[in-house]
């Protein structure tokens, strides 16, 4: 078994979801207008991808390989069935707040993501640590960026007044727009850390290049299935055929 | 009939999938760098989503309301895309090698997107009738179609740019350029009431 902690860190800060595998975008744009949704989403998130990634790793030796991404899917949405009955019951103002980005947990690369490259390659506890890192990360960055845009857009922070009443909040940053602008500038300002970190490491220039890392199917753990979008990845099993 | 058309154009431009709503950001965002693959995925979409909303609208009316199941939508609705996804895929290759080799790439991206499945969600939830059900998952995949055409079209022309900071090549100034064009978009809101 590997060190839990080492997991939780992995998940929080060196394999960010949000910051360093850009996955999961939809929710953290959408559930980000108020600190407390962020959190909410985040929690509900962590939530599912715990029971997931157990139940997932607890069958993995049955499911056979072709059908294992239908499979996932199927254990996933159960367990978003559950929160979200949870939610109405216990939170209905989350609820409301949230709306049909519970469901929608279903499609969040995240959770599949993990599936795939973490959960049917490992131990049950393992797979639940990992799954508290990422979920942990996950909420961490929700909350976060939930802040920036509640603190401009309102001059609050889960409700509580921050900036002084002669502020004139922002209203463009709990709105749509908003959410994109936000996640940009906070994305370009952990890859300045990361690439600044590097050049005063190796005293050289970083040969860091934006483009190459465009798309935000990168971390996805579909990505090999897929290719986003690319044909000489998906056709492979075509070009397989070509060859022989 | 006009309530119909103000759908339709609310689907497209008010509530634009993407730039208002937020739904299918992962492919608006990882499969616009090229405006032939952009375009290739739109379409891919709009068939999906219109062949999902009718399944799905049929299965929550048919199966899941008069069993009183309807708190399993979200597993039912999930299966029967995925499902539609790989059959669909499996009559394109037989059918049609040609269509499959410019949309086929594309389908096991969609099970996936959010925005197929957002849009089922969403015409369970206000409840709209077939009609509106086809009519609003029509104009929502348009949407998609319009806004990640338009993307990939500023994309092609960012990507040449050399002044742009090192932090900010990439997605955080593609996320930014999303987020002007919302703010285009917002222009949008009040041509219907």
């Amino acid at each position: 078994m590997r060190n839990p902690l080492k997991l939780i860190k992995n998940g929080i800060f060196t394999e960010n979801p949000i910051f360093v595998f850009v996955l999961g975008l939809c929710p953290a744009l959408a559930t980000t207008s108020s600190a407390t949704n962020g959190f909410g989403m985040g929690i509900a998130a962590t939530m599912v991808l715990m029971g997931s990634n157990v139940a997932i790793s607890a069958i993995r030796k049955i499911i056979p390989d072709e059908i294992r991404i239908p499979a996932y899917i199927v254990v996933i949405a159960g367990f978003v069935t559950v929160i979200q009955l949870l939610i109405t019951a216990y939170a209905p103002t989350l609820d409301r707040s949230l709306g049909i980005f519970i469901p929608l947990i279903v499609v969040n690369c995240i959770i599949l993501a993990r599936a795939e490259a973490f959960a049917s390659k490992n131990s049950v506890m393992d797979s639940l640590f990992d799954g508290i890192g990422m979920g942990l990360g996950f909420t961490l960055a929700l909350t976060f960026v939930g802040s920036v845009r509640e603190l401009l857009g309102n001059g609050t922070i889960f409700a509580f007044r921050i900036m002084p009443s002669a502020y004139q909040p922002a209203l463009l940053f709990i709105l749509a727009p908003g959410g994109f602008i936000t996640l940009g500038i906070l994305i370009a300002l952990f890859r300045y850390i990361q690439i600044r970190k590097e050049e005063c490491a190796t005293g050289e220039d970083s040969a860091y290049d934006g483009w190459e890392k465009l798309g935000g199917c990168d971390g996805c753990g579909l990505n090999a299935v897929c290719g986003g979008g690319d044909s000489s990845v998906t056709c492979t099993e075509e070009n397989k055929e070509a060859d022989a | 009939m006009m309530s119909l058309l103000a759908l339709f154009i609310s689907a497209i431009f008010v509530n634009n999938i993407i730039l208002s709503r937020f739904l299918g950001c992962c492919p608006f965002l990882g499969v616009s760098s090229k405006l032939e693959t952009a375009k290739g995925m739109g379409i891919a979409v709009i068939f999906v989503t219109v062949m999902a909303s009718l399944m799905t609208w049929s299965a929550y009316e048919f199966i899941l309301v008069p069993l009183g199941l309807e708190y399993l939508y979200t597993l039912s609705f999930i299966l029967i895309i995925a499902a539609l996804v790989q059959f669909v895929e499996i009559v394109l290759k037989k059918l049609q090698p040609g269509l499959y080799k410019s949309l086929g790439i594309f389908l096991p991206l969609i099970t996936t997107n959010c925005a197929v499945l957002g849009v089922a969600v969403l015409n369970m939830n206000e409840k709209y009738s077939l009609l509106q059900s086809l009519v609003h998952a029509l104009g929502a995949s348009l949407g998609f179609l319009l806004a990640i055409i338009l993307m990939a079209g500023i994309r092609e022309r960012i990507e040449t740019n050399q002044n742009i900071p090192k932090c900010m090549r990439g997605l955080p100034i593609a996320l930014i350029t999303a987020g002007l064009m919302s703010i285009a978009f917002m222009g949008f809101i009040g041509i219907i009431k």
